[in-house]
């Protein structure tokens, strides 16, 4: 490890609607964080623009690199390194991050290191209380769901990951069958707080073992459920359907999170990525770590989403692995752990 | 358009098993559109056809990328449109319209404007009891 004074890292995060840079020290303290959300613009189109993102990164990316050093109160020759994520997402996005971490690079001379988006949400962890080893991390977004063993730093190993939707996902295309609006958690965790779990909705376990997800059978459910109905010119209980959609999600998220700490034995769960904001998954996998004995560590909601601050925690430590990226690095949009954290 | 042939698919493996029949016969430079409601099923028959040009990988929803390449003898483009706003936007994928592999689309009606002529159409729809009818259609 080559640690002769503070290090400083500077994080880019472009791979979806946030465009995102930020400034740690020695990979555990946020100097700055800065977050420009499109949420307001994708929200009116119900989805992410893959066009519209591009383009919004491309206005906003420099003025963030400036208003993140200022904030930290830190020059750029004093930065170490560069961090960005490498993948996965939409292509369009994650470019403008990587062009704009190259150019920093090959102007100033600053070393560039590549990032995996996933392993940034678990390291949003490490900002509030350092990790402790050995871990697993149950990261649900919009784009993911995964199951990930960590025994060190730098070691990501995935247990188990959606054959089909995300989680996240599922909640976006549920809420617009319902006709909520995007994004689908927030308005469905909301109906859930007061609805009763009245319909019949699958859980998919897959094989025993399997440390798998599977929601796309979930979403035919609901669409069935919605599409009788209107056969039937019956009304949709709206608060109930929701209140059992999300019951399903969270109980295969649970029992899948604890099948991976029994058969990893490890006695620390992480939660991590957009959906961890969900009030009924918080509370409920609260409930059952504690009745289990697991240690559970989430973080704090601004954390959750996508930013930039855990990918310049990853990068910290990558850095001083000697993860360095050439000038010829390019966005990855289904980038595997495997390829980027050795 | 002509409709040239029809099917009943009672269930979830139904549709996988017509996918991965269906993919034996495809050749390179194909395009499958698939059109249907959420959850109708073309996610579905695409881990069928998948499986049939002998992919091993997990063939999960492209919503988030939009795009997902698997290489193999016959490499499969999956891309699913259901994001995308305009015909514009969907001219950006046109390189994976007039490839080499095998290219299946979802939510492919954004994209009309710019796909092969000799496009093969699959349109899903769900019947009674979670059946679902599925129809491919093809120029005149």
């Amino acid at each position: 490890m080559k640690q002769p004074k503070k290090t400083y890292v500077l994080g880019i995060e472009t791979s979806c609607d946030e465009t995102a840079v930020a400034v740690t020290m020695d990979g555990n303290e946020l100097l700055s964080n800065c977050i420009s959300s499109q949420m307001e613009i994708h929200q009116r189109f119900g989805g992410v623009v893959p066009e519209v993102a591009s383009r919004r990164h491309v206005e906003r990316i420099t003025i963030m690199i400036q208003d993140a050093l200022e904030q930290a109160g830190i020059a750029l020759q004093d930065i170490s390194a560069i961090a960005v994520t490498q993948g996965p997402g939409l292509v369009g996005a994650l470019l403008i991050g990587i062009t704009a971490a190259k150019a920093l690079s090959l102007t100033t001379g600053i070393p560039l290191v590549p990032v995996h988006h996933i392993a940034g949400h678990i390291y949003a962890n490490h900002l509030v209380r350092p990790l402790q080893f050995p871990l697993v991390s149950l990261v649900v977004s919009g784009g993911h769901t995964e199951l990930i063993y960590m025994e060190a730093h730098n070691h990501f190993e995935c247990l188990g990951k959606t054959r089909d939707d995300a989680a996240g996902e599922a909640y976006d295309k549920v809420a617009r069958l319902m006709g909520l609006p995007y994004p689908g958690g927030p308005p469905i965790d909301r109906l859930a707080h007061v609805g009763m779990e009245t319909y019949n909705l699958p859980r998919a376990w897959l094989e025993l073992d399997s440390l798998d997800f599977s929601f796309s059978g979930l979403k035919s459910a609901v669409m069935n459920v919605i599409h009788n109905a209107n056969q039937r010119g019956e009304e949709i209980q709206e608060a109930n359907l929701a209140t059992s959609f999300q019951q399903s999600v969270i109980d295969v998220l649970i029992e899948k999170a604890m099948r991976a700490v029994k058969k990893t034995g490890v006695k620390r769960l992480l939660l991590a990525g957009g959906v961890s904001a969900n009030r009924g998954l918080r509370s409920q996998l609260q409930a059952r770590c504690d009745q289990d004995g697991i240690y559970l560590q989430i973080p704090p909601i601004e954390l959750c989403t996508d930013n930039a601050a855990m990918i310049a925690a990853v990068g910290t430590y990558q850095w001083w692995a000697g993860n360095e990226a050439a000038l010829t690095l390019n966005a990855e949009p289904n980038l595997k752990m495997s390829a980027v954290h050795r | 358009m002509k409709q040239i042939a029809s099917w009943d698919l009672a269930t979830v493996e139904a549709t996988q098993e017509l996918g991965e029949k269906l993919a034996k016969v495809l050749f390179p430079g194909d395009v499958l559109a698939l059109e249907g409601e959420l959850g109708a099923g073309k996610t579905t028959f695409a881990q069928g056809v998948a499986r049939g040009l002998g992919i091993t990988e997990t063939i999960d929803s492209p919503t988030f990328t939009i795009v997902k390449e698997y290489p193999s003898k016959l490499p499969l483009y999956h891309l699913d449109l259901y994001r995308l706003q305009t015909s514009e936007e969907a001219l950006d994928f046109e390189e994976y319209f007039y490839g080499d592999g095998i290219c299946l689309i979802e939510w492919a009606t954004r994209a009309k404007d710019w796909l092969p002529e000799e496009t093969f159409w699959l349109h899903f729809s769900v019947g009674e009891e979670g059946s679902r009818h599925l129809t491919l259609t093809y120029k005149e």
